[in-house]
């Protein structure tokens, strides 16, 4: 197992690389330099402009700015945003939290809905059930996330009134953040109003975050379903005489969920691409915004940071996918 | 008793064409998906023809018109009008063309260079393949969507950008089709046939080995149209992606996104199309999934 992990960690460290190279090329191809940028609208005189450039030094070769670049990066410095003045980390770990509860949610209400669901469609395979419930998931696959926000805000929201728009939790309250998530604060600090204002929050971002990943896990539990349900232990276990139930819920689903498992980790890429978009649209402020107002204002250090740090944290899901997997299925453990 | 006549031809078996769509037309829903594309294709193609007004022009009499079927009175506007007073209908069938293109030449772009790439891996394998997978694998953690923005923010924002950014997000997936199928082809009898009569680099593998390969791309590129479709409208839903005014319904949508509260058909319409679209390639994806992979043939 310690081998395994150690291939695992050691396939990580070139990729990682591969990903700040990526982030210093980005700075280095936007078009105008950040000097220009610190300055501003003002404009800034010849000797000025190279004495900055000296200071930053960015007037070193390339290859030098870049290992100072990734020195730093393993110091846990990623350089400070031109808006906030803050070290980009430290903006990155406050709005953090956010994006991790909205996601958590989400995956929860994907994974409620699409596991049964998969189940269900494979046990009835050919019927109406079946039909429906693939009918639905392949829609949900195909929605423009966005748009879906939009439709739901306009349902529940603008017409019937019972969600809020945007936002996190009600202005009226105020949370001393801990673990900074807001479920679990608002129950520390034991305030049930406010708890159930930012749950009231979180339930359309998270509906609409986790459209896909349910048409997605549903998909592919039904898939998974129907291998396993023609291996002869299925069968052997019929023949003894368990209940549908049993047979469906204890052995088979245990077998169907090992793919499951390792979709369900590969749909956290999908979810912060996702996050992008709904934190946009439901003024949610997490990761997701943070970045795309970051391009905006073209804040490149912080877009800098923030992809390395997004990577990063893509690149350590995956793995801990992958250790998880090679702990349920001992074959591909041994197999390698 | 006289001997039954044995009619003298063996049944001929099917071309590879009709024994496709043989196995192709048992799934409804990908045939339904067809349909849908032929019809897109032809409203893109006879968008001039088929669209009311023009897409740009505006009607200052009839700002944030309803739809003449939900509360509006002017049969001009079958889905009603923006906030100019643009007909929505004749952007939406307008909008197609962009879309449909957006789809072609970001299926175009990745499928070439993928194709290339995923070639060159497998063929040679190796040190060149280890260079390859590794620059795909640092492409795949970053989040699809993240990739483009940042690759949007170098190239600054449009509609050509957003093309090549979503081509370059997408194209891991087709290097490694490539790569796997070419690896399961390269030690095949007819390949090394053809290598002990002489054949070329080049030769073996476009000629040769490619053809065989195909089945998995065409599927991958079926379904890389909706995924391109749908990128392309989140960044014009951003504002990354095609610009005002261009009729793009990702960028309607984001325009639209102000009067929610006043006027639902601005909002339900573009993502409407946005939604059939994107169904409709995915769906006739699934089929030729089935008609085209023979290890889920039935």
């Amino acid at each position: 197992m310690l081998g395994f992990l150690l291939r695992r960690l050691g396939l990580l460290l070139p990729t990682f690389l591969g990903v700040t190279l990526i982030a210093f090329a980005l700075v280095h191809l936007i078009p105008g330099d950040p000097v220009e940028m610190l300055a501003g609208e003002r404009g800034m005189d010849a000797t000025r402009h190279a004495e900055l450039m000296a200071q930053l030094g960015l007037d070193r070769p390339l290859w030098q700015q870049y290992f100072s670049y990734i020195g730093n990066v393993f110091q846990g410095d990623l350089g400070r945003s031109l808006v906030t003045r803050e070290p980009v980390l430290r903006d990155f770990m406050i709005l953090f939290p956010a994006t991790v509860e909205l996601s958590a949610c989400a995956m929860l209400f994907a994974m409620t809905l699409g596991l049964p669901a998969g189940v269900l469609a494979a046990v009835r395979r050919g019927t109406f059930v079946d039909h429906t419930v693939m009918g639905v998931s392949l829609t949900g696959y195909s929605m423009p996330i966005f748009w879906w926000a939009l439709l739901l805000i306009l349902l529940f929201s603008v017409n019937l009134g019972w969600t809020p728009v945007s936002g996190r939790i009600s202005v009226m309250f105020w949370i001393e953040p801990v673990t900074g998530f807001l479920l679990i604060d608002t129950l520390l600090a034991g305030d049930t109003d406010a708890f159930w204002s930012a749950l009231h929050h979180l339930l359309l971002p998270a509906i609409v975050l986790g459209t896909i990943p349910l048409a997605v896990i549903a998909r592919m539990t039904r898939s998974a379903m129907m291998e396993v349900v023609r291996e002869d232990y299925i069968r052997m276990a019929r023949a003894k005489g368990l209940s549908p139930l049993r047979v469906v819920n204890i052995h088979a689903l245990r077998n169907a969920l090992i793919p499951v498992v390792t979709v369900i980790g590969l749909q956290v890429g999908v979810l912060l691409a996702g996050a992008i978009l709904t934190e946009t649209i439901f003024a949610w402020p997490g990761v997701g915004k943070w970045l795309v107002d970051s391009i905006q204002r073209r804040d490149y250090p912080s877009v800098q940071g923030g992809i390395l740090l997004v990577a990063t944290t893509v690149m350590v899901v995956n793995l801990i996918v992958d250790v998880l997997y090679g702990l349920i299925n001992p074959r591909i453990r041994h197999a390698r | 008793m006289s001997e039954p006549t044995v009619s003298a031809a063996p049944p001929v078996p099917p071309g590879p064409i009709a024994e496709f769509w043989q196995h192709f037309r048992v799934n409804h829903g990908a045939v339904l998906g067809l349909f849908v594309i032929v019809a897109l294709i032809f409203i893109a193609l006879f968008a001039p023809f088929l669209a009311p007004h023009s897409p740009a022009e505006q009607f200052r009499d009839a700002l944030l018109q309803p739809p003449p079927w939900a509360g509006g009175d002017d049969w001009r506007f079958l889905l009603g009008t923006d906030d100019v007073g643009r007909d929505i209908l004749s952007r939406l069938i307008y909008g197609a063309r962009v879309s449909l293109l957006v789809g072609c030449m970001v299926v175009t772009l990745s499928l070439a260079v993928g194709v290339v790439l995923g070639l060159t891996a497998g063929y040679f394998g190796g040190i060149t393949e280890t260079l390859i997978m590794r620059l795909m694998d640092i492409l795949l953690v970053l989040p699809s969507l993240l990739l483009a923005i940042a690759i949007v923010a170098i190239l600054g924002p449009g509609l050509g950008n957003a093309m090549i950014a979503i081509a370059v997000v997408v194209l891991p997936h087709y290097v490694r089709l490539t790569r796997a199928a070419v690896i399961g082809e390269r030690s095949r009898d007819y390949v090394i046939a053809s290598r002990v009569a002489g054949a070329g680099m080049f030769r073996q593998m476009f000629v040769n080995i490619l053809p065989n390969c195909m089945a998995p791309l065409i599927v991958q590129a079926t379904l890389g149209f909706s995924s391109a479709i749908l990128d392309a409208a989140a960044l014009g839903f951003l504002g990354l992606g095609a610009q005002p005014p261009t009729p793009e319904w990702g960028t309607m949508l984001a325009d639209a996104r102000q009067f929610i509260q006043r006027a639902w058909w601005v909002v339900s319409f573009p993502g409407f199309a946005i939604l059939i679209t994107v169904l409709a390639f995915n769906l006739m994806g699934d089929g030729l999934r089935d008609a085209l992979d023979p290890r889920l043939k039935r």
